[in-house]
């Protein structure tokens, strides 16, 4: 089966419209959300309610620190984070909130696990930094591939048998095979606020039978998803870094 | 692990398994078959028992990443994989013969000998760096030929794909390889430099001419360490006949610093293919080692073992191309002369390792036997080279970046088709003739290179032209 895997969208409705097109293009069969719905971008209702409706025709989805955070103001985040989410919350209804708010931290699914940040304490989130920080994450899971975001730049993990770990960053379209002899920890790219300097949306592509992974980059609509988040009176670094991809 | 499933008889997602035909360190192989497939195949199964070399593991995952990728007739084809959930195994074609391990006994082999031989596996490098692949143990016995001549690259499990994890990157605190023929750079935990594979053949071509290795067969660290200051003895002290050329080739080959070699397996062939032309600097005059003051200065000069950024293979070879440029010499062409050498002149401002042919075509008459000699007696093929090299000289290139060739030939486009891809010519660059009647009468030359070639070609009008003439259109044509 084709998954097709997308994170940090953070309320970029052009992005999440882009790469949803994209994957459907691509043959995708089956869609996992691996959180961080809402923060930074003006369109979070849009984005929470495809969503919704994704996750009712069997899609798999668990929660980022923004989606935590729109329930409680216990989450520490920067400045323009925090005004971000605040704005957010008013905007979303209760439906939709209840659906960030009872998302499950982390998914295991067929030998593949999938989580925001990362798998050692997801409550935590830590971001995936190093070799060191991917290997806390693989020796607390059995999973061969573990799914996660949060750090919004693309990286590919492994841990061999004998607990040495790779590094790697992925080429876009490169399909990469993730051998069963090893762990995997595939970090995404982020949909909706891209932040390794290519500003085009990212997401990922994963074939469960030969275990390939392809990273995939997808041009959209920029200046539109900026000019909403001008409109809506929300920072305008949160506006600019978008056609930066930092 | 599981258990081998490999035995005599047995069949594996469809492959039968014949006999073992090899029991390596590493590895065994077997001759299996497989209904549809018309070919001589291999299986090669990783030794995966306990207390096996975890490298073994290691090495035969990369061949299982990296051998179905790669294509083209320098590298066996791969025709299946399975992994250690079940088998693992990597099934590829049967090549026939055997490496060039048993020619050791041989060395030192005749000089055209080897030069033939280390242009072929030069060519194979050079197509396989452009596939994004470093082999990193380039050694005779992972070198075999096909019957029809090309060289063939074998045994990845060392290999670094540009486009994929590197599983050797933390795997063992030493260096992994063929200490011999190890690059210094390796010892510096370096695996991203395509160069490193040219110091590997510049260590076998020396091996090869001189029948001794160039920095001994130690294996120990601190032994291989050496090589990071020492140089090796110039060869012509152990064959006092050594051509110059050769020697040239084979000490920049083994340069301590990759900078200093050659940019690319393309232009170490090229040199290779054309030792005539090979530029001679003070490497093939050298006598003995540099001295010991030079070869400490290197060794506590701690700049040289700084880590350094991470390089871009296909960045570095797309930064180096060979560029041919074909000038008709004859006289009104001066003008379409000039224009060509604007436009070289700004290519080669992007591309500082680039290296230019300048070609012309010294075209022969069908029907009467030409003479060398012009009808003034001078030779007409040495003229043409001093033109070449006149046109050249504004360009202000290293004497090492340049060479000149005049073909002689019936077709003029022909031969420069076939000298781009003897050369593995990345760019050429040429004029359209000018005077309508003469293209009119005998064809356009530029046009059917620019159709014909595997590589881009640049059309190069005078800039009065473009202005009127109707027929200028589509001036740029990547083939």
């Amino acid at each position: 089966m084709r998954l097709a895997v997308f994170s940090d969208i953070h309320g970029n409705r052009q992005a999440f419209d882009a790469c949803l097109k994209a994957a459907r293009e691509r043959g995708a069969e089956r869609f996992i959300l691996l959180g961080d719905f809402v923060g930074y971008g003006a369109d979070p209702e849009w984005v929470v309610d495809t969503a919704m409706e994704l996750v009712a025709h069997g899609a798999v989805a668990v929660r980022g620190n923004h989606d935590q955070a729109v329930q409680s103001s216990a989450e520490t985040m920067n400045a323009e984070a925090q005004i971000a989410i605040e704005w957010t919350r008013g905007r979303l209804d209760a439906a939709q909130r209840r659906f960030l708010a009872e998302l499950p931290m982390s998914i295991e699914d067929d030998g593949r696990l999938y989580v925001h940040s990362e798998a050692s304490h997801p409550t935590r989130w830590t971001y995936v930094r190093s070799t060191t920080d991917a290997a806390k994450s693989l020796i607390a899971t059995p999973c061969h591939v573990t799914f996660c975001g949060h750090i919004h730049r693309p990286a590919l993990y492994s841990m061999s048998v004998t607990a040495k770990m790779t590094s790697f960053v992925p080429k876009t379209d490169v399909p990469v095979q993730l051998l069963r002899g090893r762990q995997w920890l595939a970090v995404m790219g982020s949909v909706g606020q891209p932040r390794d300097g290519d500003p085009s949306a990212c997401f990922t592509l994963f074939e469960t039978e030969s275990c390939q992974i392809i990273y995939c980059r997808v041009p959209y609509d920029i200046e539109a998803a900026a000019s909403r988040i001008r409109e809506n009176g929300l920072p305008h670094w949160l506006a600019d870094r978008l056609s930066q991809g930092r | 692990m599981p258990k081998s499933l490999v035995q005599v008889g047995a069949e594996i997602d469809g492959f039968i398994v014949g006999e073992c035909v090899h029991a390596g360190g590493m590895a065994t192989l077997w001759t299996v078959t497989h209904p549809g497939i018309d070919a001589p195949l291999l299986m090669k199964v990783p030794r995966v028992s306990e207390g096996e070399d975890p490298a073994a593991i290691v090495s035969f995952e990369m061949e299982q990443m990296i051998l179905p990728r790669l294509a083209g007739p320098h590298v066996p084809h791969c025709f299946g994989t399975g992994d250690f959930a079940r088998q693992a195994y990597v099934v590829i074609e049967q090549l026939p013969g055997t490496t060039l391990y048993p020619r050791l006994p041989d060395l030192p082999l005749p000089y055209e000998e080897a030069r033939v031989l280390v242009a072929k596996i030069a060519t194979a490098l050079a197509d396989l760096h452009r596939q994004n692949v470093i082999h990193h143990d380039i050694k005779p016995s992972s070198i075999m030929f096909r019957a029809s001549g090309e060289a063939v690259l074998i045994d990845f499990g060392l290999s670094h794909h540009d486009h994929l994890p590197d599983l050797l990157q933390e795997e063992f605190r030493l260096p992994y390889g063929t200490a011999p023929y190890m690059a210094p750079e390796r010892l510096l935990g370096v695996r991203d430099d395509p160069r490193s594979d040219l110091f590997s053949l510049g260590v076998l071509l020396y091996f090869f001419t001189t029948g001794e290795r160039p920095f001994g067969e130690g294996e120990t660290l601190r032994a291989m360490r050496r090589r990071l200051w020492r140089d090796p003895h110039p060869p012509c002290k152990l064959r006092p006949d050594y051509p110059p050329w050769l020697q040239e080739i084979v000490l920049r080959c083994l340069e301590i610093e990759p900078v200093r070699r050659y940019p690319t397996a393309s232009q170490l062939a090229f040199d290779l293919t054309h030792p005539d032309k090979v530029r001679l600097t003070a490497r093939s005059e050298r006598l003995k080692r540099d001295p010991l003051s030079i070869a400490w200065r290197r060794r506590f000069n701690h700049e040289a073992t700084q880590p350094r950024p991470k390089s871009d293979v296909a960045a570095q070879i797309a930064s180096s191309p060979i560029l041919a440029v074909a000038l008709d010499t004859a006289e009104g062409a001066a003008e379409l002369n000039e224009a060509l050498r604007v436009t070289t002149e700004r290519i080669l401002a992007t591309l500082p390792s680039a290296r230019l042919a300048c070609v012309n075509v010294l075209k022969l008459n069908r029907l009467v036997i030409d003479r060398t000699l012009d009808e003034d007696g001078s030779n007409k093929h040495i003229d043409r080279m001093v033109a070449l090299r006149h046109w050249a000289t504004p360009l202000k290139l290293d004497e090492s970046r340049l060479t000149v060739h005049v073909l002689e030939a019936i077709d003029p486009a022909a031969a420069i088709l076939e000298f781009a891809e003897m050369n593995q010519v990345d760019h050429v660059i040429i004029g359209a003739r000018q005077s309508s009647f003469r293209r009119t009468l005998l064809g356009s030359v530029s046009s059917k290179v620019a159709s014909e070639a595997t590589c881009t070609v640049t059309v190069v009008r005078p800039p009065r032209m473009a202005a009127d003439s109707e027929e200028v259109r589509a001036d740029e044509a990547a083939g």
